[in-house]
């Protein structure tokens, strides 16, 4: 640890001093080289260093919220991995996805995840929705060093609020841009190489109020639309029986569908493409 | 010049054992102790915001009594020494031994360092796959720590409240009978002339760290769902719990240990008290 010797051995004074609940503010006292825009980086583009993830679709439903992302790293023109996964739950009611260099949003999504479990547990209550949002984007705000030297991450936010009036609208969805953000989103948004496309599939067929079965199902369609024309997002794998991640948010908390629940729609939006190739 | 008092580090020692002592004693108790399904806390506290008993990490909970600021305090930087080592390594690799020994540092260097020392008792559980796995630290205000057997009371009369725990606690209980356990041995002290009293239910605070949980375990049980429990086969269970009524509530053997620990035993001269010595 990174704070001076104490040859009584006892903890540091910034470990019990009653100071900040932020963990991130915690870890730039304690262990700096431990927040990734705290590293100095050689100049140069570095933007061709590292895999990228791609296509995130978020889409809020009645009720709650829906985030799916497909499962491909590409490094240039090859594809790095094929069954990576992109969305996570941020808490109990709060779904996060990454795009951009996979290593740096793997590493702020897992800081993300101990900053909100961590606040939760310091203060004895969960911040509101909009309070995650705020601290995500002084995050993504943080790495925008590195972002500049093509090192970028944005991350997708959605999730239920808590605090709705209205628990058919409590489904919100917020998105960033590398120099932080956030910017609510009404309906639907999507981000990375393939979001042109998902969102245009999304422009078309997005309806208020869809259920939450629906809106899962129009993710997935959205996500086929972006691999269609893009090459660095992954359409559904059904020779290796690989299919998007889809995450729900609703009253009831978060939920990841099922392998089996994920191939059963793959499938589906696969045969109905195989009649009618533009969904 | 004003004139310099000597004191020996003997008597400072002393004296500051017994404020410390003095000032657990006060508070209200709290136990924890393993069941089938997990690890229970139960603590009694008038407030409904600050709390007692929290959550750690994963499978790590936290229980204290004594000054509220000063358990306050250690919990922090609990939380913060565990979510620190949770994301620098990996989530399994987080432990409750890891953390009673980082507070007994910290506590037995405020012990001779400071010119008062933190009346405090703590307790750090940790869940395991069976209660068997389970373990619990006691953690005394001066550095010691000690592992328990799978059930500890703490606070003021912790040893009468120990010697009902003792003889009614088994580690196979379900979670209704271990509350059931918990608030007896808690309200067999305190009543009126040494007798039993009753202990509403907006007056304890009851979590558990749940064995079957994957991920963060720690989940509080308030409102109509402690009540259930407190409330709970009442009529069932009175057959089987009868026998254990008339446990003794005068301090065993065993129960000596909550207020005196290892690293003061030796400093403490209490007349009547040495008969293990």
């Amino acid at each position: 640890m990174a704070a001076g010797f104490d040859p009584s051995g006892r903890l540091p004074d910034v470990f019990t001093n009653a100071g900040t609940s932020s963990f991130t503010t915690f870890l730039s006292r304690v262990a700096p080289e431990m927040l990734p825009g705290r590293r100095a980086l050689p100049p140069g583009m570095a933007a061709d260093l590292a895999p990228h993830a791609t296509t995130i679709v978020a889409i809020a439903a009645a009720g709650g919220v829906v985030m799916a992302g497909d499962r491909r790293a590409t490094m240039g023109n090859l594809i790095a991995q094929r069954d990576i996964e992109k969305v996570h739950p941020a808490d109990a009611y709060s779904l996060v996805g990454i795009a951009g260099t996979a290593g740096v949003g793997i590493e702020l999504m897992r800081l993300f995840q101990v900053e909100l479990e961590h606040y939760e547990k310091i203060e004895g209550a969960m911040l509101s929705l909009d309070g995650k949002a705020n601290r995500l984007a002084s995050m993504i705000r943080g790495n925008l060093g590195a972002a500049m030297q093509g090192l970028a991450v944005i991350p997708l936010f959605a999730g239920f609020d808590l605090a709705a009036k209205d628990p058919a609208r409590a489904g919100r969805i917020f998105s960033f841009d590398v120099t932080g953000g956030p910017y609510e989103e009404t309906g639907y948004d999507a981000i990375g190489s393939g979001s042109l496309f998902a969102k245009s599939a999304l422009k078309k067929r997005f309806r208020t109020g869809l259920s939450v079965d629906d809106a899962v199902r129009l993710a997935v369609e959205a996500l086929y639309d972006a691999a269609d024309d893009d090459t660095a997002t992954g359409g559904p794998d059904l020779s290796r029986r690989i299919f998007p991640v889809v995450m729900t948010a609703t009253a009831e908390g978060t939920y990841r569908l099922t392998d089996a629940e994920t191939a059963a729609i793959g499938e589906s939006v696969v045969a109905g493409r195989m009649e009618n190739p533009g969904g | 010049m004003a004139m310099q008092f000597y004191a020996s580090p003997e008597q400072i020692m002393r004296d500051r054992s017994e404020l410390a002592r003095k000032g657990i004693a006060r508070g209200r108790s709290a136990v924890v102790l393993s069941y089938a399904g997990g690890v229970l806390f139960v603590a009694e506290n008038l407030s409904s915001a600050l709390h007692k008993v929290s959550e750690i990490y994963d499978r790590i909970g936290f229980a204290a009594v004594g000054r509220y600021n000063e358990f306050e305090n250690l919990r922090r930087a609990g939380v913060r020494m565990a979510d620190l080592n949770g994301l620098s390594y990996d989530r399994r690799d987080v432990t409750g031994l890891g953390l009673a020994n980082a507070y007994a540092q910290t506590l037995g260097a405020i012990f001779t360092e400071q010119s008062k020392p933190f009346e405090v008792e703590i307790c750090v559980a940790e869940v395991g796959a069976t209660p068997e796995d389970d373990s619990l630290y006691r953690n005394t205000y001066d550095g010691s720590v000690t592992d328990e057997p799978g059930r500890m009371a703490m606070g003021g009369q912790a040893e009468a409240i120990a010697g009902v725990l003792k003889s009614n606690h088994r580690s196979d209980m379900s979670l209704g009978e271990a509350v059931k356990v918990a608030v007896q041995a808690l309200a067999s002290v305190g009543g009126e002339g040494g007798a039993a009293r009753a202990i509403a239910a907006n007056q304890l605070e009851v979590a558990v760290l749940d064995r079957n949980r994957v991920g963060r375990t720690f989940r509080r049980i308030t409102g109509g769902a402690l009540t259930a429990l407190l409330d709970g086969d009442a009529a069932g269970d009175a057959a089987s719990e009868a026998g254990r009524e008339k446990t003794p509530t005068t301090p065993t053997e065993e129960a000596h240990k909550p207020t005196t620990s290892a690293g003061s035993a030796d400093l403490e001269d209490k007349p009547g008290d040495k008969s293990g010595a």
